[in-house]
């Protein structure tokens, strides 16, 4: 018989949990659920970090990727930047201190947004290998740069900085470096580190990556332009987007004195009117003091502003590529016959502005098979992880393709050689979980995504009719080939003319006939900026599909016998380094 | 100038017209022009009809065939065709339409897919060469009719080119058969009159009660639209022995317009024969729609169809817009809303059609319609 337990003896085990443990457990929640997309979150972590602290700085971004393979399942990943350096104080909470960073209280178009990202690589690293990561930035050319090497303490989700120093960065004017050694399995493919890069190159043109694979092999992504995006401005929150938590918290901190004062400064597009207006709709004084709104008062102080008809908010704080530039990214990377865009108009989905963009391929030497390409985009981060549950594919498969020319079954993903880029730029992008893989099906942004869709369909389609048209005439020459000779027989038996004069016979025919047809228009492939090396990343053995659920715990089972491998090697490695055995054993263990 | 004068003394000139063409033809691909094959139009717009000439008259409309991509396959297939159409005149051998469809089987990717390509072909080439088609080698398979009556065919025994009387009173409950060509059939007759039947079931009541006997007249099954023999046939007995010919055919827009009209007048398709393809003399006994009320027959709605016919016929048909009594009869119908059957009568009693009906029609040439 099982004893009962005591509240006094089930206290024992009650305790706070931090939010790096919790992270420490559901790592899949961040991207690193197995090894092969491990190395993938690391990488596209530091480089969406890098790409935003440069452009806001207004610097041409230059990323340098490097992954050296140190052991069978343990790479070393160091990613470099020209940006605008850390200043020392901040180093080690922005890459040892889970939710700490500048992009989660603004509302403006960034790629990061939690400020998870980066120290969740670096939380992954020192689980899987034990290892520190180790930060240098410099902030300006007459400046030493920074070093240090940092862990995350789980306990209290903050930074153990192991060793800092100043150095010189020589040649190095400002910038940040990462390196981190963590467990992780090279793959090539859709969804690997090449693929990721490249597609990163493809949507921001501004930017060069110098990339060098675990086999030494150096891939340079040029930028095209010199032109940085214009810079995402920060806009306030919209009454309309604010949920009841968030906003008791900022009626707790704000510093403004009355509640008028409070929606006019804290909010966008609330002016004097409308905030009397709201606070006459949830019965509350405008001249009510914020930090003294209760909970219940807050309440009503939502069913106020959802009654009250406010502007939507302003939707110049979005920076999209251009429908051009995506076009043109599309270039380098397929060879098709036929190309073209759709951008559309900002719209709003509770209370954030985003801007919808959509690029086509068709033709050429794509699958003609096989469902069309996907490819999708969020604030300029390609997305490569769980394509089945993104509002893209689902608006994508709820778009009626068969009038474009695609074969589509119903409620499924068209078939044919086409790609389908579609683009999202948002101050807040929603996604399906914290490792920014999926978008979430808000009704407001499927149904532009369609919108988006069915303006390049349309282009499409007469695409492909014009195509067909070509294809009859061609048939039609072949036709005319085919049934001469038999003119000229039928002629020549009846009339009982000489072979030469049938053979004479058969090229005036010819002669005569081209002259009815005219010039045959050619479609084909004219691409002067496709790139073959390019498009061949990412291409090669397509083994990483995304896993189906009933193999994926099989590899999961697999994955972690390969761990526990891995594991045994850390021992190994750590006796030789002078690692805190207790921490290391606790890691062990939770494996 | 009958046709049989014409087979035999037009031999040769056929076969010169179909070199003279492909010879134009060569000069005409030899100056770099496109060349072009004449065709008569064949169809109803393009006929026209007066009573003095009692057939569809063909019109100088022409469709003309230039060799161009989408053409070029039919045009092979013409001139394949006028090839086959010269040998066989110059060794006197005949083809029917499916053998000629199955000659083209040789032509590699000239040949015809199905036979009513072939068959569209040749009516092209009959219509060109503006003769039918035995000139041209070629001769259709179908059946010519039934004939039973007071008459006695003089046809030639194939095999000793004796004369032979065919005594068309002693088939029987069966009939004589009208051979497919019948140019060289000679008659003797004291009926009184033709009476060309639309269906067989009436012909064999007709037949087994020896109606040829008491009213003295020649029954001819038609079968549905009489074919070219079936029409030849009663035109060269009508002509030669100069006697009436009275229509009996089902009261609908079928029996009226396809079956009745095509005997009496010819077709719009093969408006090129028809001087000699026709009945002028033909007239319309029943069942007329003034019938189906005057005998109160069992009647079956007009479907969308035959309303549809009837509208067409009325706007269209160069017959039917010569002569307002049909106008009226056809409008008269369409107010009906119904049609009747021959069979029809069998309400009265089986054989009402012979004791009553016919009797009484033939006595009143007011109830019958030009």
């Amino acid at each position: 018989m099982t004893q009962q337990k005591t509240a006094e003896e089930l206290a024992k085990k009650q305790r706070e949990i931090s939010i790096a443990e919790f992270f420490e457990k559901n790592r899949h929640l961040l991207g690193f659920d197995n090894p092969r997309k491990a190395l993938l979150t690391a990488v596209k972590e530091g480089v969406d970090n890098a790409l935003d602290a440069c452009e806001e700085a207004r610097i041409l971004p230059e990323v340098n990727v490097e992954m050296i393979q140190l052991a069978e399942n343990r790479f070393r990943v160091v990613m470099e930047d020209n940006g605008p350096g850390i200043i020392p104080k901040q180093v080690p909470k922005i890459f040892a201190k889970l939710l700490y960073g500048s992009k989660f209280h603004k509302l403006a178009q960034s790629r990061g947004q939690q400020g998870i990202g980066i120290s969740a690589a670096v939380l992954y690293a020192q689980l899987t290998t034990g290892k520190p990561a180790s930060i240098t930035s410099k902030t300006g050319p007459d400046k030493k740069a920074y070093h240090c090497k940092l862990k995350i303490n789980t306990q209290t989700n903050n930074p153990d900085i192991l060793e800092e120093k100043e150095t010189d960065w020589e040649g190095k004017n400002h910038g940040t470096r990462i390196e981190i050694d963590m467990e992780g399995t090279y793959i090539k493919g859709r969804q690997s580190v090449d693929e990721y890069l490249k597609e990163t190159a493809i949507v921001n043109p501004h930017v060069t990556i110098i990339y060098t694979t675990p086999e030494a092999q150096q891939i340079i992504f040029p930028r095209v332009t010199e032109t940085l995006p214009t810079e995402a401005k920060e806009i306030q929150p919209h009454p309309y987007g604010v949920e009841l938590g968030r906003l008791m918290k900022m009626l707790e901190t704000t510093e403004t004195k009355t509640l008028q004062q409070f929606l006019t400064t804290e909010f966008c597009r609330v002016g004097a009117s409308a905030a009397k207006e709201i606070c006459e709709n949830a019965s509350l004084l405008p001249t009510a003091k914020p930090h003294n709104i209760t909970r219940d008062m807050t309440e009503q102080l939502m069913n106020g502003i959802q009654k009250t008809k406010i502007m939507a908010p302003p939707t110049d704080c979005i920076s999209p590529i251009t429908a051009e530039l995506l076009e043109r990214g599309l270039r380098k990377e397929i060879n098709a016959e036929f190309y073209c865009s759709a951008s559309r108009p900002p719209a709003v989905y509770r209370g954030n502005p985003f801007i919808i963009e959509v690029a086509l391929a068709y033709g050429g030497e794509q699958e003609a098979d096989s469902a069309v390409r996907i490819m999708r985009f969020a604030n300029r981060v390609p997305l490569l992880y769980q394509q089945g549950a993104c509002a893209i594919t689902s608006a994508i498969q709820n778009t009626a393709w068969r009038s474009y020319g695609l074969n589509q079954s119903a409620g499924s993903l068209p078939v044919g050689p086409c790609t389908i880029v579609v683009h999202m730029s948002s101050v807040w992008v929603p996604f399906t979980s914290e490792s920014k893989e999926a978008l979430a099906h808000y009704p407001e942004i499927t149904k532009e995504i369609k919108l988006a869709l069915q303006d390049a369909g349309r282009k499409l389609a007469s695409f492909i009719s014009k195509k067909r048209r070509i294809g009859d005439e061609a048939k039609k020459r072949s036709y005319i080939e085919k049934y001469i000779p038999h003119v000229a027989e039928a002629i020549t038996e009846i009339a009982s003319l000489t072979v030469q004069q049938k053979q004479e016979m058969e090229q005036n025919l010819r002669t005569i006939l081209e002259k009815t047809r005219g010039e045959l228009e050619d479609i084909s492939i004219d691409n002067p900026d496709y790139d073959p090396e390019l498009a061949k990343i990412g291409q090669e053995e397509e083994t990483e599909e995304e896993i189906p659920p009933e193999e994926e715990t099989k590899t999961r089972r697999k994955a972690k016998e390969e761990k526990k491998t891995a594991g045994g090697d850390d021992d190994d490695d750590d006796k030789d380094d002078d690692h805190d055995e207790e921490e290391h054993d606790g890691q062990t263990r939770l494996m | 100038m009958t046709p049989k004068k014409q087979e035999k003394q037009t031999d040769k000139p056929v076969v010169v017209r179909i070199v003279s063409t492909a010879q134009e033809m060569y000069t005409t691909i030899h100056q770099q022009k496109q060349p072009q094959l004449k065709i008569p139009l064949r169809a109803l717009s393009n006929v026209e009809y007066n009573e003095t000439d009692g057939f569809f008259k063909l019109l100088p409309g022409v469709k003309l065939r230039t060799l161009t991509a989408s053409t070029i396959r039919t045009f092979a297939q013409t001139l394949r065709m006028m090839g086959l159409s010269k040998q066989l005149v110059e060794t006197e051998d005949i083809a029917t339409k499916r053998e000629a469809y199955y000659v083209s089987k040789n032509w590699g990717d000239a040949r015809f897919l199905e036979q009513p390509e072939s068959d569209t072909v040749m009516d092209d080439l009959e219509a060109m060469m503006g003769v039918n088609r035995e000139q041209i080698g070629f001769i259709p398979e179908e059946k010519g009719g039934d004939v039973a009556g007071e008459l006695v065919v003089i046809d030639v025994d194939t095999e000793t080119n004796k004369e032979l009387e065919i005594d068309c009173t002693k088939f029987g409950s069966g009939a004589y058969s009208v051979p497919s060509s019948c140019e060289h059939l000679r008659f003797k007759t004291k009926a009184k009159f033709i009476l060309a039947i639309e269906t067989s079931g009436m012909f064999e009541r007709l037949n087994k009660h020896k109606y040829w006997k008491t009213a003295n007249c020649i029954l001819v099954s038609m079968g549905g639209v009489p074919t070219r023999a079936c029409r030849r046939f009663i035109r060269m007995l009508a002509d030669s022995q100069k006697i009436p010919v009275y229509v009996f055919t089902d009261g609908d827009p079928y029996g009226f317009g396809n079956i009745y009209r095509t005997l009496k007048v010819g077709s719009g398709n093969a408006a090129h024969i028809n001087e000699f393809f026709c009945v002028p003399q033909a007239r319309f006994l029943g069942v007329t729609p003034q019938d189906i009320v005057d005998y109160k027959l069992p009647t079956h709605p007009l479907k969308e169809i035959d309303v549809k016919k009837i509208k067409d016929m009325i706007k269209n048909d160069p017959f039917i817009i010569h002569y307002k009594s049909w106008q009226k009869a056809l409008e008269q119908m369409t107010k009906m809303k119904v049609r009747a059957e021959q069979q029809a009568l069998a309400k009265w009693g089986l054989n009402y059609v012979i004791d009553t009906y016919l009797p009484e029609k033939i006595a009143n040439p007011k109830t019958w319609l030009p």
